[in-house]
């Protein structure tokens, strides 16, 4: 049996350095989104050893609820990062996803925020194949954020698929999410639950689209929020630059004093009213953050 | 066959005693043997199946090359002492090949070109060593595997055996015959020794199990497969080397053979992540294992093998993390498939979908920095991308301008804000010179949904109308 030796001590120092990390402090706890009334009323963010769950609002949404689902994976990854590794987002995603709603575009992801070699892209041709990655991959505590986007409403994303995930993602500390397009809600474990719009952007100089604006709703929450929040609906932007979400109204004021100053460009000055407007659904919101 | 005729290109022994001849004509022999069974020569089918007989045969040695149309040339120094010596080795391949109902025959000589005359020309058997000479000279010259008119030349000259070429001096032989003629005789009377070149390239690291009796359940099957793993483990360690593909043959009594392939990102020999991605490899088998009669022999080779670094384990486990996301990789390839595990590489080019490109994670990403997006800047390029661009039908307000309403997928978007043209033009040195210019649009209709859409050509009255496609999404 000396033949084992060689191997010993290496084996064992690998099982002291996997230990560390898992035991690692930042395995657990929260992460902020950024905007600070969101993560007020989630008690400062989302679990980040736990499943969420991003519903898209219409079939139209998908893109929008798809940029918020790889915002809160870039937050999840980054406060994770508290020696500053970038560490890769898994990315699942089902082939009928391409199909629909175009594949994902590298540069696309780079303008987002995700630096594209970070990420590591499985395509499966089944919902059995999403899922069995998912575990897999939610079960590696070494990756920053993993993203599952099956297609539709296979049967093997039940309740105990959803289970099985929620426990792995407790097991190691990654925050992963479930992206469900054209999916109706169903009972799962999620930690969380939310509905993203695409939201009207404030416009640019010359009346061009703006930041990347989304209008969120959380529709359950395990464990309670602070206040009535599931009628709630926040509107928030995704910030590339500083790699968090602000919130509309804030950001609005913000950027009409102080924010503004530092930009080349005068920026149009459109309230959050104004846009609501142009949204047409629910004119008269406001908000005072 | 020939020309018109349909002409016998093989017959069994039974023919042969009937008298029917290679190149006869079908007629012909039907006139002598009226109840002939012809069947129609496929000569891909008896390619296939040598080959198929050739990998049954990796079971012996990894050197197995085809001697087309009808032989199999085994390299076995060095493989012999498994098998109980050569005698041993030419009894247990007698008896595999008869279970699998071949007629064949078989010698084993010092040299390749040796070992086919006598089995094709002699008695067949085992050549005992340094006897190639005594042994084989008294051959016909049609040994020398010569054309036909070469054979008839020297069959005027009275030269018979390969003794009578022998003899002569070799100088005149390749002046009259030229030269091959005489490196053939000095190979098959092992003057001068040639390597066989095999079928598949001799791995570099192979373990294997032979089994006296076959057998199928999966329990033990696997427990197999752990004992190679760890042996195979043990032997690149020595070697101080790491497999980066590993294949492991299962041998039905019957003949067939399976191969699974295991490959892995980096170097590897650690038996444990090894094993695991056997399993997984088994359990997404399209057609599962079909053991059939049982296996009764299991060879696991290690083809690509590269230097193997040992790892530093620092404390801080950012080592330990590569190493996960490596071995994640590895199981995720195996399951999926090389092109569906990927990571994305930046080409530098203007073009909006050669911009990226996704790689298999198997391999090493090479180093490409990504643009550093303009601060403050919303992104410039889609989330999504939609490869072929969806047409759709556009309304523009000025002929240069960004479309006002669009419809896509039966739906109307009506455009709030819109910002462009960005133009790209096709990259000619790919595309062609007649690829039309492209000019994008971001916009965002009421809904605030964002889209990228371009329009080719110009509102002209000369031309066709400009087309418009929707090329991607924005978050």
């Amino acid at each position: 049996m000396h033949r084992a030796a060689p191997s010993a001590l290496p084996d064992l120092r690998r099982s002291l350095a996997e230990a560390t990390l898992r035991m690692r402090p930042a395995a657990t706890g929260r992460v902020r989104l950024g905007a600070a009334e969101i993560d007020a009323a989630l008690s400062g963010g989302i679990d980040r050893a736990a499943l969420h769950e991003v519903y898209a609002a219409g079939a139209g949404d998908l893109a929008a609820a798809t940029g918020f689902a790889l915002g809160l994976a870039l937050r999840a990854a980054e406060e994770k990062a508290e020696d500053a590794v970038a560490r890769p987002i898994l990315w699942i995603r089902q082939d009928f996803v391409d199909a629909e709603t175009g594949r994902l575009h590298a540069p696309g992801l780079n303008e987002l925020g995700l630096d594209p070699a970070r990420l590591l892209l499985v395509r499966a041709r089944e919902a059995e194949g999403v899922l069995r990655a998912g575990a897999e991959g939610a079960r590696c505590p070494a990756l920053g954020a993993v993203l599952i986007e099956p297609w539709g409403e296979p049967r093997v994303f039940d309740l105990t698929a959803s289970r099985r995930l929620a426990l792995a993602a407790e097991g190691s500390g990654v925050t992963t999410l479930l992206l469900r397009v054209a999916a109706t809600e169903a009972p799962s474990a999620a930690r969380t639950r939310w509905q993203a719009r695409a939201l009207a952007s404030r416009a640019l100089e010359a009346n061009a689209p703006g930041q990347p604006a989304f209008a969120l709703r959380l529709l359950r929450h395990r464990g309670g929020v602070r206040g009535d929040v599931t009628e709630r609906e926040w509107r928030v932007e995704w910030d590339r630059d500083r790699h968090r979400f602000a919130e509309r109204s804030l950001f609005d004021r913000s950027s009409r004093t102080d924010h503004a100053a530092p930009l080349s460009r005068p920026l149009v000055p459109v309230s959050g009213d104004g846009q609501v407007a142009a949204d047409g659904q629910d004119s008269g919101f406001r908000r005072t953050g | 066959m020939q020309g018109s005729a349909l002409r016998l290109v093989d017959f069994d022994r039974c023919a042969v005693e009937l008298g029917l001849t290679r190149g006869m004509t079908l007629a012909d022999a039907r006139a002598r043997i009226p109840h002939l069974v012809a069947l129609e020569a496929e000569p891909q089918a008896d390619c296939e199946f040598l080959e198929a007989v050739a990998a049954f045969c990796d079971r012996f040695t990894p050197l197995v090359a085809l001697d087309e149309p009808h032989g199999l040339m085994l390299d076995v120094t060095g493989c012999a002492h498994l098998f109980g010596g050569e005698a041993g080795l030419g009894a247990l391949a007698a008896r595999a090949m008869r279970r699998i109902g071949l007629e064949f025959k078989a010698a084993i000589a010092g040299t390749p070109e040796a070992a086919r005359a006598y089995a094709r020309h002699g008695r067949g058997g085992i050549v005992p060593p340094g006897q190639e000479e005594a042994l084989l000279r008294l051959l016909p010259t049609a040994a020398l595997d010569a054309a036909a008119e070469t054979v008839i030349a020297l069959s005027r000259a009275g030269l018979k055996t390969l003794a009578d070429l022998v003899e002569r001096p070799s100088e005149t032989l390749s002046a009259r015959f030229g030269e091959k003629l005489t490196v053939k005789l000095r190979r098959i009377l092992g003057h001068e020794d040639r390597r066989i070149t095999p079928l598949r390239p001799p791995p570099d690291c192979v373990v294997e199990r032979h089994f006296a009796e076959p057998f199928a359940d999966a329990a033990s099957l696997e427990a197999v497969v752990v004992r190679l793993i760890g042996e195979a483990a043990r032997v690149l360690e020595a070697r101080g080397e790491g497999g980066r593909l590993f294949e492991i043959a299962f041998f039905r009594s019957d003949g067939a053979v399976r191969r699974l392939v295991i490959e892995t990102g980096r170097p590897s020999r650690d038996a444990k992540a090894l094993l695991r991605l056997y399993r997984e490899r088994i359990e997404t088998l399209a057609d599962a294992l079909d053991p059939g009669f049982g296996f009764d022999a299991i060879k696991l080779a290690v083809p690509v093998c590269e230097p193997f670094g040992m790892p530093q384990h620092s404390l801080d486990g950012r080592a330990v993390e590569e190493e996960a996301v490596a071995d994640l990789v590895d199981r995720l390839v195996t399951r999926f498939g090389r092109d569906r595990v990927l990571r994305f590489t930046a080409l530098d080019t203007h073009h909006p979908v050669r911009a990226a490109k996704a790689l298999s994670a198997a391999a090493p990403l090479p180093e490409a920095a990504w643009p550093e997006p303009e601060p403050e800047e919303p992104p410039a390029r889609p989330l999504q991308l939609f490869e072929p661009p969806q047409p759709v039908e556009a309304i523009a307000e000025v002929p240069d301008g960004p479309p006002i309403r669009f419809r896509w997928r039966r739906l109307t978007h009506d455009v709030a804000r819109a910002e462009g043209p960005e133009r790209i033009a096709p990259e000619w040195w790919r595309d062609g010179s007649d690829e039309p210019m492209r000019d994008y649009y971001r916009v965002e209709d009421v809904q605030g949904r964002r889209f990228w859409l371009y329009r080719t050509g110009f509102y002209e009255a000369d031309s066709a109308p400009p087309r418009w496609f929707l090329h991607g999404l924005f978050a």
